[in-house]
């Protein structure tokens, strides 16, 4: 038989959703059937009497009264209840402890808040993204697109516009940029100079950028142009875009440019836009064989090579030591790399050296997997990233290949890469480590290089350090470690 | 980095600047509560029989359980039937003609009855010269906007027309008529979101009123109970804030090539919105249910879906858009706490062209309220808008069983969208 039991507190005042709150967690209470927290007016009365929750104490309650009504399995439940109810009425309300801070969800609404925004970097899938980008720049904004997969018609179509505009589009699938000292996506923390890239690879701007903070260069802007800039079809517009705005700009000195061989059409209107600033460039289409430049330029072979270049600087290595371990049996070098422009610049320099080299994503000169010869590989490539995250991001990615590479008697030497920065694993160097230590007996020697600087949110020092413990040979560049590898099959 | 002004497309220009005079009028406009008068003195469609309702126009066939029971409700308070049963037989042979306040320059809570007998509360826009209506609020509990419509429901709707109208009437054209303008700006300071919360409006109101209703008041018995139905309804002046953002609205119809949204409403079973640049077409999409609290003894399942003219406060940027300024309100969503109320306010500030300068918030440095909702920024970004409403029971006759917070549905903006931009002739 259950019961109906009321307790009316006179004169106390609740805001009727404070009550209606309370009311659901009494009402849930184990026992209970039903429960009402509610100011005595006649109204609520009623509602209570239909409700069948009313006895005679709240009944007789007036406006200014709060009655706590139950109606429970049985008395002693219903006057517990009750009990509860009454120290949840007369506990201290806690602060606004749940509250979040307000984010934009439209570009819109982030311009409004913040009046000062020039630059909008969008990362959503593929299909909404040139709608995004088109708004930004409608908005007066430059534009950073992160996401891939965007069709070329609309890329063209974006960067038309942006030109029309006045505005930079970069990408899309543009993973690396520094504007103005602001490091976007994947990028490291390099400290701001004279030297101004524009690229078409990501992890080749960041190997350009790192070295020439290491070698005490800065920049003033890195900017991105995704990777289909310098084809035909698009015609490299954010390339020249890029270089007028560097050209403008009164901090840098030099312009480096960093990209996969263009299309031959696109090639000369570069040359032909290079020979009419007056800035010094640094030319490294990787890949591309001679190239005729003018005067005001400079071709590089290597990312490395750019860097210095760039900096004046003689080019300068460190040169092969013998800390690496016995090359065993093996002929072969198999790179793994996280970063495309890497492995493509490791194949140009297998090439040079006049090496027959296969890669997943081969230069001009070089076979595609499989084939004889060194085995050059980019794991973030789609095939091995479909559905899965980028190796700069998941370093674990790399774990499966690389094991199996030191367990394959053919080859001499693995090489890889790691690289820092924002965006990237807080550890790459711990995986390669890990994988090391599960490895039982003999295995080739392992080269790598470091993308990063000492500012850099992950240690520079301490990965470099980790890796050499577990018998890495650590140079200090992609192409360094690449020529080191070289060097091995030469003594070997 | 070398920058330039942005291009603007033609048709962009031109639709920027017709929003430009959609704000302007919606901000220009100066609302006055002027008198309360038989509907069908000011309303000459209001005919025998003739019934408006809340929301875009619906037929009894397609009528959800509590406006049907408000349509009984009022017929028999019309003297069109002797009792419920009557009342919806003649419904159902299609004896009434049923048509949308909103044709009528007028609103309804909820059901949203207007029938030619009831007394209306007359809103004038003073800037613009055209005048909107809503009836008088019944209060609280088992009330025809409801669904309501027992006797006690009726008794009370006789009241009103026979005492508190014609004595409110009096007043307001003994004092000149009430600023609404300003009132609602203090309501704003003071908690009201003047959807679910009207206490202090209500409160600020009577403090108008009293004198006038003293001074024209011939019998102090009658005087009392005028003035002690007031004061014990928190959501009286609901029903003033409505024939309000009415009042600021209708003007900003018909702009062409405006994408301002001029009037939200359901009518429990679908929901339309009107467009300033699409002449009086409705753009319809089913009706959401209700996020909220239940009265005891009753739970979701009672629950009609989202109902009433009373959209329009949303309008015109208050209700949900006011969210920070009710932080009590911001409770009926589950988890969400006081202090999340301004997330609401800023949300709908993506979806809005402008801050109110004359409407603002205190909790959030004085911003205005988000106005002017553009069903561009609705389609583009999905946000929608945000709508604070009392829950009536699904079944004819029960009233209200809670209240809560609903969404507009996401589809008739975009339907809205295909249509400006067809007026505007853009393709895809």
């Amino acid at each position: 038989m259950s019961a109906v039991v009321n307790l009316v507190r006179k004169g106390f005042y609740l805001d009727s959703v404070g009550l209606m709150r309370m009311s659901r967690e009494i009402a849930a209470l184990d026992g209970v059937e039903d429960a009402a927290l509610m100011m005595g007016t006649p109204a609520n009365r009623e509602i209570m009497a239909n409700a069948g929750v009313l006895a005679a104490e709240g009944a007789a309650a007036s406006s200014g009264d709060l009655v706590l009504a139950v109606r429970a399995e049985d008395e002693a439940t219903a006057r517990l209840v009750l009990t509860k109810a009454q120290a949840l009425l007369d506990q201290p309300r806690r602060g606004g402890t749940t509250s979040a801070a307000w984010r934009p969800k439209t570009v819109r609404a982030a311009q409004r808040a913040v009046p000062s925004l020039d630059l909008a970097l969008i990362s959503v899938p593929g299909e909404y993204a040139a709608s995004e980008a088109r708004k930004a720049l409608m908005r007066g904004l430059d534009v950073m697109i992160f996401s891939d997969n965007v069709p070329i018609e609309q890329e063209v179509e974006l960067k038309l516009l942006a030109r029309e505009l006045g505005r930079l589009v970069m990408g899309p699938d543009c993973g690396t940029a520094i504007i103005g000292g602001v490091p976007l996506a994947f990028a490291n923390r390099v400290p701001r100079g004279s030297i101004g890239i524009v690229g078409a690879s990501g992890t080749g701007t960041q190997e350009v950028s790192c070295i020439i903070a290491r070698e005490g260069g800065g920049i003033s802007h890195a900017i991105g142009t995704g990777g289909r800039d310098l084809k035909e079809s698009v015609g490299g517009i954010t390339t020249l875009r890029a270089i007028d705005l560097l050209d403008e700009d009164p901090a840098t000195e030099t312009v480096v440019l960093v990209s996969k061989p263009p299309a031959a059409g696109v090639v000369r209107i570069i040359r032909e836009r290079i020979a009419r600033s007056g800035k010094r460039f640094v030319v490294c289409f990787l890949g591309l064989g001679e190239i005729d430049l003018p005067a005001n330029a400079q071709a590089a072979p290597t990312l490395r090579d750019a860097a210095f270049l760039a900096l004046g600087k003689p080019v300068a290595g460190k040169g092969p030591d013998d800390r690496c371990r016995p090359a065993g049996t093996g002929r072969r070098v198999e790179g793994l790399f996280a970063g495309g422009t890497l492995c493509a610049e490791a194949q140009t320099i297998f090439l040079r050296a006049g090496l027959e080299v296969s890669s997943n994503v081969p230069v001009p000169g070089a076979s595609a997997m499989p084939a004889a010869g060194h085995r050059l590989v980019d794991l973030g490539d789609d095939e091995y990233t479909r559905g899965k995250p980028h190796p700069m991001i998941d370093p674990g990615v790399r774990d499966q290949p690389f094991e199996a590479a030191l367990r394959n008697p053919a080859n001499a030497v693995v090489l890889l890469d790691v690289v820092l920065g924002h965006g990237g694993h807080a550890d790459p160097a711990g995986a390669i480590v890990a994988v090391l230590e599960r490895h039982a007996g003999a295995r080739p020697a392992v080269i790598a290089s470091v993308t990063g600087t000492r500012d850099d949110p992950q240690d520079l020092r301490g990965q470099v350090a980790k890796l050499e413990a577990a018998g890495v040979d650590v140079r200090p560049s992609n192409a360094d470690a690449a020529e080191t590898a070289l060097g091995r099959l030469d003594h070997g | 980095m070398a920058r330039s002004t942005a291009g603007q497309t033609g048709i962009a220009g031109r639709i920027d600047a017709a929003n430009r005079e959609a704000l302007r009028r919606m901000l220009a406009a100066d609302p006055v509560l002027v008198d309360v008068v038989p509907a069908h003195s000011v309303m000459p469609a209001l005919a025998e029989r003739t019934i408006l309702h809340a929301g875009p126009p619906i037929g009894w066939e397609r009528m959800c359980g509590p406006m049907r029971g408000a349509v009984a409700g009022i017929a028999v308070f019309e003297g069109w039937a002797k009792d419920l049963d009557e009342a919806e037989a003649l419904a159902r042979d299609g004896a009434f003609t049923f048509d949308a306040n909103h044709h009528h320059d007028a609103v309804g809570p909820m059901t949203g009855m207007t029938t030619r007998s009831q007394m209306v509360m007359v809103v004038e826009n003073r800037a613009f010269g055209n005048s909107t209506y809503c009836t008088i609020n019944e209060g609280l509990g088992k009330v025809m906007r409801f669904g309501g419509n027992d006797p006690e429901v009726l008794t009370r709707l006789r009241w009103l027309k026979d005492v508190l109208g014609p004595a409110l009437g009096r007043a307001l054209r003994d004092c000149g008529g009430v600023p609404l303008k300003n009132l609602v700006a203090r309501g704003l300071t003071m908690g009201d979101e003047m959807h679910q919360r009207n206490v202090a409006c209500s409160g600020l109101f009577l403090r108008a009123i009293a004198p006038a209703l003293a001074r024209t008041s011939d019998d102090r018995g009658r005087l009392a109970e005028a003035l002690a139905f007031i004061a014990a309804n928190d959501q009286f002046f609901l029903n003033i804030a409505m024939a309000l953002g009415k009042a600021i609205m209708d003007p900003v119809r018909n702009i062409d090539g405006s994408s301002v949204v001029t009037a939200m409403s359901r009518n429990g079973t679908d929901f339309g919105i009107r467009v300033s640049g699409c002449g009086d077409e409705w753009f319809t999409a089913p009706v959401e249910q209700p996020r909220g609290l239940y009265f005891p003894g009753y739970d979701e399942a009672d629950a009609n879906p989202d109902m009433g003219d009373s959209t329009i406060v949303e309008t015109i940027g208050l209700g949900g858009f006011a969210m920070a300024a009710s932080p009590a309100v911001a409770g009926f969503v589950g988890a969400g706490s006081a202090a999340d109320a301004a997330l609401f306010t800023r949300e709908m500030s993506e979806i809005t062209l402008v801050e109110n300068p004359e409407w603002t918030i205190p909790a959030l440095d004085y911003q205005g309220v988000p106005s002017g909702i553009d069903i561009r920024l609705v389609a583009d970004s999905g946000i929608t808008p945000i709508i604070n409403t009392g829950i009536a029971h699904r079944l004819a006759g029960v009233g209200q069983v809670g209240a809560g917070i609903v969404n507009a549905p996401l589809g008739c903006f975009t339907l809205a969208v295909r249509a400006f931009a067809g007026r505007l002739g853009v393709s895809r």
